[in-house]
């Protein structure tokens, strides 16, 4: 063929609409952290993205394992888009390890981006390929394997520091992010930048750190291994100020905003536990907004410090997953009978029990909803997307101020870690949520009502002439005293009932993507939306317009329209990652005969997998 | 209303008060009720928490803010209250079941931490509430319901435990010796930092007399001492008896010995205070009451508001639009 090989031929640049890139590696290889970085220059070059992160529950499983494998998956887009996609197009993997896990889900023709230097035979044993090794058993035909000698690479780039070998081993995650920028085209400048501020204190790192990044980038320059490099557009987003930000930071500044917003110290009172711990991580920084985190012995002196802060006139928030929350469920009863206001976020991981700590789950619904004793409601709201939980997380404090009472914010371990855009909200936009102390003495009644709200009066220690005493026992009517009279005690629980519905008077009316009426309504609550949207665009894109989706934030009380929206569809499909527990919520109170579709995998939903249960309903 | 002019009666609600007629926790109830008027706190200023239990009903019978909370969790809920407003008195009553049981925990870490609340913890050693079973206080072969052959568990010694946990203020009195049990209550507020005060408080319907050993007039002088601070750890009827440490072994000895034992409540070395609190327990010492130890510490709460107020002087009042956008942010324009 007639190629000129005496000069290197510029690579071609080609526009696509989008990437789904996995790194994969050990769980000491930094893969978060080059994944991250990635995250960051695709935003800052405004592309739209969704991010999955997924390691181990295991903080250092032993090296080269399946156990310790570590997992980044990124899409970035210049379109709107959902979800962090199916499956990646791209996969970069740090070890044999790495690869045995994720090739599964690479489509036939992905790109493979392998570091060689690591299929010793000692890692092709621990991974389990025995004597063979994929990169020369022929195994890998069906995919665009681009070997690269990583740790030698990354070596040679940093021989003017003065790391020892193993330590130079340790920039090998930034040569390969060097590659991939060039081959996406990024810009270094940026990460050059952070990778400064990050490690300020070691600068001989931070010096081998950009070394290797730098070298990936020449790396990919001077080899011809790849033929083209590739652009994504910025996406199309609305019109303002963005950063990309996690669940778990979203939440937190929620709930510091709703602070601000109430005029109300915070209180947040915690212990630490998965996937929730990066939210007290937040906050903690935050106490010049006035902030106070206190990291309790246990899950059950968390919450009960929270109610004594409560009791006490701050805006008490208390935060853990599915372990933490059956603990805490005695104090919640006593928060609700005390009728004092108070956030209780759970962000969701699989169960039961310690079960999968660092996955994700939405199987907490109906312990929300009812795992306690007695008749004690409480308002839930949920997050749908990573930047949403700054929403959910104002809206549970708004209520709980309003209406003195607990409230729940469900979020899940998929929203916590995975990130994208948000378009950062105007500061004076937020409402006030503030509401008045009590300060009147005369003819204070602990236990009088609200007329509208049927919230009691919040009046905390230090009002003078406003002693009184609040517990669990059942509390008489008005006064508060202790009382044990049965007609008292049918009036307490439906006034605890009623005021959990009166929420439903003023939160806005369900409302649906799609057609008001038709064939399909899919129903959805946290973290599926981005899957549940995605698929609903995908086919109005192909010119499909027939399903509809409707997304619920508030879970209790539903959303006054809820029933008569339902029934203008011919069929209603909840997709939930359980077995089936809005869908039970609504069939029990809509009488609607409601489909799930359920997966319980510790992941979330594919959008095809939501896409196929919508044909088979479309077409039976 | 001034805090001078306070009196018992401000402290008493109009709520019956609910304990079986000669229970020792209507002694304690009084005995607060007289030294709250005295501490020159304003009324409002006053936190009652309690867990669950017969000693848990105590903040209905005060009229301060009150707080029954649910079974061992008193001290948790107070370290809330404490830490949103450090300026108010917290009181914790609670009971050898609620606090060293199904509480332990909560317990031994307000210790440790040093949160500036008092605990009054009324050890009848038995659960009254819940109609007599054998509490983590009761004595090993303790028959009751629960244990028709004897209990078999061995039993906490609280004070050992509070001094162990770190508590900064560790005491003892009794619910019938009512001047003991008021100055030794009124201690307790004086002190900043967890005071932990167990009172020996008779359930006369399920453990009658289980300090009757100890408390009963006729044997009391013999068998209690009643420790001073700074002074001989002297004893007896007629002040004939007394304390004498040879290395970590008290031993009883003629009051007029020299050498004798000198107690010192501020002594820094727990050791001899942890000496202290094994006595009593049928080797011939007698048992002591009052105050083991105390020292000077910074407050949990202290150090908790400090740090928020120092962040908001070094780095200004939160601003939350600052906050929103910081981070790496970009820019998408309008469409042209």
């Amino acid at each position: 063929m007639g190629v000129d090989t005496t000069q290197p031929k510029p690579p071609q640049v080609e526009e696509i609409e989008e990437v789904v890139i996995r790194f994969a590696g050990d769980s000491g290889d930094g893969i978060q952290l080059t994944g991250d970085r990635f995250t960051t220059e695709a935003a800052l070059v405004g592309n739209d993205l969704a991010t999955l992160p997924d390691y181990p529950a295991e903080i250092r499983a032993p090296a080269g394992t399946l156990p310790g494998v570590s997992g980044y998956q990124l899409r970035f887009s210049s379109l709107d888009i959902m979800t962090p996609g199916d499956q990646p197009d791209v996969l970069v993997v740090m070890n044999p390890a790495a690869l045995k896990v994720n090739l599964a889900d690479l489509p036939k023709g992905g790109v493979i981006i392998v570091n060689t230097d690591s299929f010793s035979s000692n890692n092709l044993k621990k991974a389990g390929y025995g004597e063979k090794n994929p990169l020369e058993d022929g195994s890998l035909d069906a995919f665009r394997v681009l070997p690269i000698e990583l740790t030698r690479l990354t070596r040679d780039a940093l021989e003017e520091t003065t790391l020892t070998p193993k330590e130079k081993d340790r920039s090998k995650n930034f040569f390969a992010l060097g590659v991939l920028f060039w081959l996406y085209n990024r810009p270094l400048e940026n990460t050059y930048q952070w990778i400064g501020e990050k490690f300020k204190k070691l600068p001989e790192v931070a010096k081998a750190n950009r070394l290797a990044l730098k070298g990936g980038w020449a790396y990919g320059q001077a080899t011809e291994i790849f033929q083209h490099t590739y652009k994504v557009a910025p996406a199309p987003l609305e019109p303002g100020l963005y950063r990309n930000i996690i669940g778990n930071t979203a939440l937190a500044l929620g709930l510091i905003a709703a602070g601000q917003k109430s005029k109300l110290p915070v209180f947040y009172g915690t212990y630490p536990i998965t996937p929730a711990s990066d939210v007290l991580h937040a906050l903690s920084r935050y106490k010049n907004y006035g902030v106070m985190t206190f990291q309790a012995e246990d899950e059950i002196a968390a919450i009960a410090a929270t109610i004594g802060a409560a009791f006490t006139g701050n805006l008490a928030v208390t935060c853990t997953s599915g372990p933490g929350m059956v603990l805490k469920g005695e104090a919640m009863g006593l928060a609700l009978m005390v009728e004092l206001p108070l956030v209780i976020c759970d962000v969701q991981r699989g169960g039961p029990s310690t079960g999968l700590p660092t996955k994700t789950e939405q199987a907490d619904l109906l312990m929300a909803m009812y795992g306690r004793h007695g008749e004690s409601p409480m308002p839930i709201v949920s997050a749908s997307t990573p930047a949403d939980c700054f929403n959910a997380a104002f809206e549970a404090a708004r209520i709980a101020l309003k209406y003195m009472t607990p409230v729940i914010c469900l979020t899940d371990g998929y929203l916590a870690n995975g990130s994208e855009p948000w378009k950062v909200p105007a500061a004076d936009d937020l409402p006030d949520i503030s509401v008045p102390f009590c300060t009147e003495p005369q003819g204070f009644l602990p236990y009088s009502r609200d007329p509208k709200t049927l919230a009691r009066p919040w009046a905390i220690p230090g009002a003078a002439g406003l002693e009184h005493r609040v517990g669990g026992l059942e509390k008489a009517d008005q006064t508060g005293n202790v009382s044990y009279d049965p007609d008292n005690h049918q009036l307490m629980i439906d006034l605890r009932r009623a005021k959990v519905e009166r929420i439903a008077d003023e939160i806005p009316p369900a409302e649906v993507e799609g057609p008001e009426s038709g064939k399909l309504l899919i129903v959805g609550w946290g973290s599926t939306y981005g899957a549940i949207a995605g698929v609903r665009r995908d086919l109005e894109r192909k010119g499909d317009s027939s399903i509809a989706h409707l997304h619920l934030r508030h879970l209790n009380p539903f959303p006054k329209n809820l029933g008569e929206v339902l029934a203008r569809y011919e069929k209603v499909l909840v997709p939930e990652l359980n077995c089936g527990q809005l869908v039970k919520l609504l069939r029990d109170r809509f009488l609607v005969p409601a489909v799930g579709l359920n997966k319980v995998q510790g992941k979330p939903f594919k959008k095809v997998e939501i896409l196929n249960k919508v044909q088979e309903m479309l077409e039976s | 209303m001034s805090p001078t002019e306070l009196t018992a009666k401000d402290f008493t609600t109009d709520q019956e008060v609910r304990w079986c007629p000669g229970c020792g926790d209507y002694s304690i109830l009084k005995a607060v009720q007289n030294v709250f008027p005295t501490l020159g706190i304003p009324r409002e200023k006053f936190v009652v928490v309690s867990g669950i239990g017969c000693s848990s009903r105590f903040p209905y019978y005060m009229d301060t803010f009150g707080f029954h909370t649910i079974h061992g969790r008193a001290p948790a809920v107070a370290t809330g209250v404490k830490l949103a407003n450090p300026e108010l008195s917290v009181w914790i009553a609670t009971g050898d079941g609620d606090a060293l049981s199904i509480g332990g925990n909560h317990l031994i870490h307000a210790m440790r931490r040093n949160l500036d609340v008092k605990i009054l913890m009324f050890n009848n050693r038995i659960y009254g509430l819940t109609k007599g079973q054998y509490s983590p206080t009761s004595e090993v072969g303790k028959v009751t319901k629960s244990t028709p052959f004897g209990s078999v568990d061995r039993p906490f010694n609280p004070l050992a435990l509070a001094i162990g946990s770190g508590a900064t203020f560790v005491a003892r009195t009794i619910d019938i010796m009512v001047p003991h049990l008021k100055a030794t209550i009124e201690a307790a507020a004086r002190h900043k930092g967890t005071a932990f005060v167990e009172i020996f408080q008779n359930c006369n319907v399920f453990n009658d007399g289980a300090f009757a050993s100890v408390t009963e007039k006729t044997v009391r002088d013999d068998a209690l001492v009643d420790m001073q601070d700074h002074k001989p750890l002297v004893f007896g009827k007629d002040h004939d008896k007394a304390l004498r440490l040879n290395g970590l072994k008290a031993e009883v000895v003629g009051a007029s010995e020299s050498d004798l034992w000198v107690h010192d409540e501020t002594d820094t070395n727990t050791a001899r205070a942890y000496v202290l609190s094994q006595l009593g327990q049928g080797d011939g010492t007698p048992t002591p009451i009052g105050v083991f130890c105390r020292r000077e510490a910074e407050t949990f709460d202290g150090d908790m508001v400090r740090q928020v107020e120092n962040a908001k002087a070094k780095n200004g009042p939160g601003d939350l639009q600052a906050l929103l956008t910081a981070g790496d942010t970009w820019t998408v324009g309008a469409k042209s």
